[in-house]
């Protein structure tokens, strides 16, 4: 295998690999809910996707067949990540009162659909 | 006739591709069995799907992806700079509302969805009737720019493509 | 030097599990722990794919995509009983 390729996808492992312990970082380290859920949506998702090309850069230059499947779990996980995300802050905001006393106005005539009676 | 056999177009071919990348093997014979499939799945379950969002403008879509992935790359760089060389207690984080000019239910989801995706920002909430996103910022000096931004670089963009 | 790479990544994820594992143990808030299992799940899909470098298989492909979507359901599952109390209405 040339000696480019074999660079760029040893480079692609270890960012990938990077990013992901600074997401996990984020989780351990970070002092608040709210501010944990940044580590994980952004940094695992990109560190997941940049490893996955490098997996299939690597099937492709090394065994000669194209595998699409990293492909599929890639647009799959950016397509999850946001709405995991947005269900457990919506589960936090729902469970601390905390939370709630922070929440900016709507800027409507009604609330927050978590918090609203009638939303969901 | 046509829209009664076919209720989704763009899902019938989502599904055929869909199953010929799981079955990891591009032929014929994989490609009619996902057309197949991609007919006859909206139409066992079309009760359930009974909006049909338009899209106006495909090409935008293109430009809108390339942002997003650029943004991606570019707030994670950021992010990853305020978790490892930040005290967490000393970010300024806040929330921020964000009102909508957006009125469909599927612009208003990859609205979401792309706030979170991108620098610094993640969407705990929307307002009960839609009109409000509840928006959460990591390290935020300015607010307004922020809500801005979203605005600017998301929205109209979105609101040429699905209204 | 890709076997290298992999196996210093392996050691680098191994870390990200364990703060993981110390987010699920500490808590504070049943939502702390949902969050850091699903980005232990995450981590775990990483962590096949990069065994399937390593081994030159495509054999595991169908476990991390299997794992992405139960990953997926179970996070969306618990966060909506959390919120109303039961899962299917």
């Amino acid at each position: 295998m040339p000696f480019l390729s074999e660079v760029l996808i040893a480079s692609l492992i270890l960012i990938g690999a990077f990013f992901l312990f600074v997401g996990s970082l984020g989780l351990a380290k970070l002092p608040d809910l709210m501010r944990r859920l940044h580590g994980p949506t952004k940094a695992t998702t990109l560190g997941i996707g940049s490893m996955l090309v490098a997996s299939m850069l690597y099937f492709l230059l090394v065994g000669g067949h194209f595998s699409v499947h990293e492909l599929l779990i890639t647009i799959f996980l950016f397509l999850t990540a946001p709405v995991s995300a947005h269900m457990i802050a919506k589960a936090h905001i729902l469970r601390s009162r905390r939370e709630r006393s922070a929440l900016p106005v709507t800027g409507g005539k009604v609330g927050w659909a978590t918090l609203d009676e009638n939303g969901s | 006739m046509l829209t009664r056999l076919v209720p989704h177009p763009l899902l019938t071919l989502l599904i055929a591709v869909v199953w010929v990348l799981l079955n990891n093997d591009v032929s014929i014979a994989q490609a009619v069995i996902g057309l197949v499939l991609g007919l006859l799945i909206p139409k066992a379950t079309s009760a359930y799907w009974p909006g049909r969002p338009r899209m106006r403008a495909p090409l935008v879509v293109i430009e809108y992806l390339l942002i997003v992935l650029w943004d991606i790359v570019v707030s994670n760089v950021q992010v990853a700079y305020l978790i490892l060389f930040r005290r967490g207690d000393r970010l300024r984080t806040r929330y921020i509302s964000v009102p909508l000019v957006l009125t469909t239910p599927e612009a208003i989801t990859v609205l979401a969805g792309t706030i979170t995706m991108t620098p610094g920002t993640v969407t705990a909430d929307v307002s009960a009737d839609g009109c409000a996103l509840l928006v959460h910022c990591l390290e935020t000096d300015d607010p307004e720019a922020t809500i801005a931004r979203i605005k600017t670089r998301y929205e109209q963009r979105l609101k040429r493509i699905f209204e | 030097m890709i076997a290298t790479a992999c196996t210093i990544a392996l050691g680098v994820i191994g870390v990200a599990q364990l703060m993981n594992l110390y987010r699920l143990a500490v808590g504070p808030d049943v939502t702390d722990r949902v969050l850091a299992l699903d980005t232990m799940v995450i981590n775990a899909i990483a962590l096949i794919v990069l065994v399937g470098i390593l081994y030159g298989t495509t054999m595991y492909f169908e476990a991390a995509l299997l794992f992405a979507m139960v990953g997926f359901v179970t996070t969306v599952a618990f966060c909506k009983y959390l919120l109303r109390g039961n899962v299917i209405e």
